[in-house]
């Protein structure tokens, strides 16, 4: 499993919030959030201990924990084998690891028209 | 009431202990579908669609119609269907599941969306309160003309033939993967914590051609695909 590197924006597994986080920057979420991420331009990566009821927006996602909520990526979103999303995924490109669980849409939308 | 739902969820799931063995460990077979080549050629030009996979969810058949720029929607129904709050009473005060509360929780789509439904399996080894129900829904949220794909064991393949995940490899090909139980607890989609899900599941029924008929009595016509390995492949039109 990838660990935060670091510099990398941090939330720790004990934090819990509630609303709408925004951002400038790559995100590490190891903690509870609900309400909505906006880090467009940015990557978000959920930890194996996240628990997020949020719809999301970045350039690209790393899946490890629990998402409730729908994904629009820029550029690629990941969900690794001890992921579980409920929600549609919007990316140019997806990778799903044997294991993950996923109930929702894949669509995959190529910013060359394809 | 918790050992009786332990008993009749084990019961549901396959008697044998859970093993240690994770499900990506399972060797994977390689299979031919006549149904699933009947299906790929009717969709050769066929741009957009829009597809339902309610198998495990499967790297593989995602890869498939995202590469072919059509959308894809995921739902275990399997393992939806081992919520513990789904567990209720019927009149005679025996254990069934919660039709009503499943469909409210899962196969919630508009009707007339999906171009084509991968039922794999699921009718074998999905508990009996829930199978016609299921059916059902899936009529409605088909598109008229939309096609669903299901596999139906013979009496010969035996009580004991285990539920397989399937993975789209080809037109006509595709990779089985038997579903073995492990330990470990996962939260499902409810929140509900499940431990061995989706893993281990046990035949409820065999079906015979005229109770596969009767099931989709619905649907506008039915096709059937006699394979060597016990399985029928039933090709249904909305």
């Amino acid at each position: 499993m990838s660990t935060p590197a670091s510099g990398l924006a941090q939330i720790g597994k004990s934090v819990v919030i509630k609303g709408e986080l925004s951002g400038s920057e790559d995100l590490y979420l190891d903690g509870q959030v609900e309400g909505s991420i906006a880090l467009k331009g940015n990557s978000l990566t959920v930890g194996p201990n996240g628990q997020v009821k949020a719809s999301i927006d970045a350039k690209g996602v790393v899946v490890q924990g629990r998402l409730e909520g729908n994904i629009q990526a820029s550029d690629r979103v990941d969900l690794r084998k001890s992921a579980t999303v409920t929600g549609d995924i919007t990316a140019q490109r997806i990778s799903i690891e044997e294991g993950a669980f996923l109930k929702g849409k894949v669509d995959i939308q190529r910013s060359d028209g394809k | 009431m918790s050992s009786v739902s332990q008993t009749f969820m084990k019961l549901f799931r396959g008697s044998s202990g859970p093993e240690t063995v994770p499900a990506q460990g399972s060797p994977k077979l390689t299979r031919r579908s006549s149904g699933l080549g009947e299906l790929s050629r009717s969709w050769e030009s066929a741009e957009n669609l829009c597809v339902l996979d309610l198998g495990s969810t499967s790297p593989a058949n995602i890869r498939h119609f995202t590469e072919h720029g059509h959308r894809i929607y995921s739902e275990d129904l399997l393992t939806a269907s081992t919520d513990p709050e789904l567990l209720t009473k019927d009149e005679q005060g025996n254990a069934i599941l919660d039709s009503r509360k499943f469909l409210a929780d899962n196969l919630v789509y508009p009707a007339a969306h999906f171009d084509v439904v991968f039922c794999w399996n699921l009718p074998d080894y999905l508990h009996e309160s829930l199978v016609k129900p299921v059916v059902g829904r899936l009529w409605s949220v088909l598109k008229p003309g939309g096609m669903l794909l299901a596999f139906f064991h013979t009496r010969d393949a035996g009580p004991d033939s285990p539920c397989h995940r399937f993975h789209i490899i080809g037109a006509d090909t595709l990779e089985m993967q038997k579903i073995v139980l492990r330990r470990e607890a996962r939260r499902g989609p409810t929140g509900a914590v499940h431990t061995a899900i989706s893993d281990g599941f046990q035949l409820q029924r065999v079906f015979n051609n005229r109770h596969i008929e009767n099931l989709f009595r619905d649907f506008a016509s039915i096709k059937f695909f006699l394979a060597r390995d016990n399985v029928r492949e039933v090709l249904v039109v909305r």
